[in-house]
């Protein structure tokens, strides 16, 4: 039991060292990982981890952890494969911000972030962009988008508030909307 | 209890925060405002630092947040804070894992939810776009925003186009556009301080 909880850690822990950004990088790591090196999961197991890690709430790749991890060892193993997952960021994070803080003073540090922002906003955009292309797709989601950005930027609206009345919204949609149209 | 507050917030950004990558950044930038933690631009800096080192985004922005606000034990508290209602979720979820994914409620809630998650991070990024592209003198937060700094125009226009256009480039990892913007503004001063 310790020994299958420690190889759960240690492999989610590896993967979680393998991916940059964002969860969907981490798909084909934990392919190989998970299913060709460990057979923990099928290949379409792991598709089905993946679509309802991504529409439950929290980050995906903890989510699908947290699946792996109960399936292979119950919740006991959901836990331990998602605390393997964030380890490699609590340690890397936390002494690249360590560093970080003490070197922010400098002239050359602020330069840089001073730059590094508007990267960062260049790549904010295009995750709008990429979202917006699976997110948008009828008048009824533009103008849903429209009214949370607008919404959101001018009011000061938790953004709590328009997740919970977006869902209430999509369930209502399903359970009183024109039947068929949603079909889409 | 700064702990326990941390614990709370971060619990909460992972109850909402609905889609991966950046679906935590609204979250953030709301605490920023509401507890005073971190600036904007800190979140910013974190956000840059998170895309370029290993962990997924959400994570590694969470333990930096944390790490920030209350030091290791605060890293330590915001990331199990935002990994709690995960685990929670998915624990339950698992025994009906098929009925879950062909359920036509949940299906219908993630038709609104998505676009709502897009417009989401949209505003936020307009919002912290104001101390990038506006002179530092005025903090993140304040009303006025400031002058136009056009060199972080220029800047925005070819990262755009590097990102976006070029077919060569484009599937660069932005690790690569994170570091040659901070040289160029290295080089060309972007911070407004005499090196």
């Amino acid at each position: 039991m310790f020994k299958k909880l420690s190889e759960l850690f240690w492999t989610f822990a590896k993967v979680g060292v393998m991916t940059f950004g964002g969860g969907y990088a981490m798909l084909p790591i934990l392919q190989r990982e998970v299913v060709e090196n460990k057979h923990w999961a099928t290949d379409e197991e792991l598709t089905d981890y993946f679509a309802i890690g991504q529409c439950t709430p929290g980050v995906i790749a903890v989510n699908t952890a947290t699946f792996i991890g109960q399936k292979n060892q119950g919740i006991i193993g959901g836990i331990v494969a998602t605390l393997g997952v964030v380890f490699p960021s609590l340690i890397i994070i936390t002494i690249l911000a360590g560093f970080i803080s003490s070197f922010a003073h400098l002239p050359i540090v602020i330069n840089a972030f001073a730059g590094i922002r508007v990267c960062v906003c260049v790549l904010i955009f295009n995750a709008v962009v990429k979202l917006w292309k699976g997110a948008v797709t009828n008048k009824f989601a533009l103008v849903l988008f429209i009214i949370v950005t607008l919404g959101s930027l001018i009011f000061d609206i938790s953004p709590i508030l328009f997740v919970l009345i977006a869902a209430i919204l999509g369930v209502c949609i399903v359970q009183f909307g024109p039947k068929g149209k949603e079909a889409k | 209890m700064i702990f326990l507050r941390l614990f709370y917030e971060f619990f909460k950004t992972g109850l909402f925060a609905i889609g991966g990558g950046l679906a935590t950044f609204p979250f953030l930038s709301e605490m920023a405002d509401k507890t005073g933690w971190f600036t904007q631009s800190q979140l910013m800096d974190m956000i840059a630092v998170s895309e370029s080192t290993p962990g997924p985004l959400g994570v590694n922005s969470a333990t930096y947040v944390g790490f920030v606000t209350a030091g290791i034990p605060g890293a330590v508290t915001a990331t199990l804070g935002l990994i709690t209602p995960s685990i929670i979720i998915i624990l339950i979820i698992a025994g009906f894992l098929k009925a879950f994914r062909t359920n036509p409620f949940v299906d219908g809630a993630f038709k609104c939810l998505r676009p709502t998650s897009t417009g989401l991070i949209a505003a936020s990024g307009l919002s912290v776009a104001a101390s990038a592209f506006f002179d530092a003198s005025a903090s993140a937060d304040s009303a006025a925003l400031g002058t136009l700094k056009p060199e972080a125009v220029v800047l925005a226009v070819l990262l755009i186009i590097v990102t976006r256009f070029i077919p060569k480039t484009k599937k660069l990892h932005p690790i690569v556009w994170i570091a040659a913007s901070a040289v160029v503004g290295v080089v060309f001063n972007f911070g407004g301080v005499p090196m």
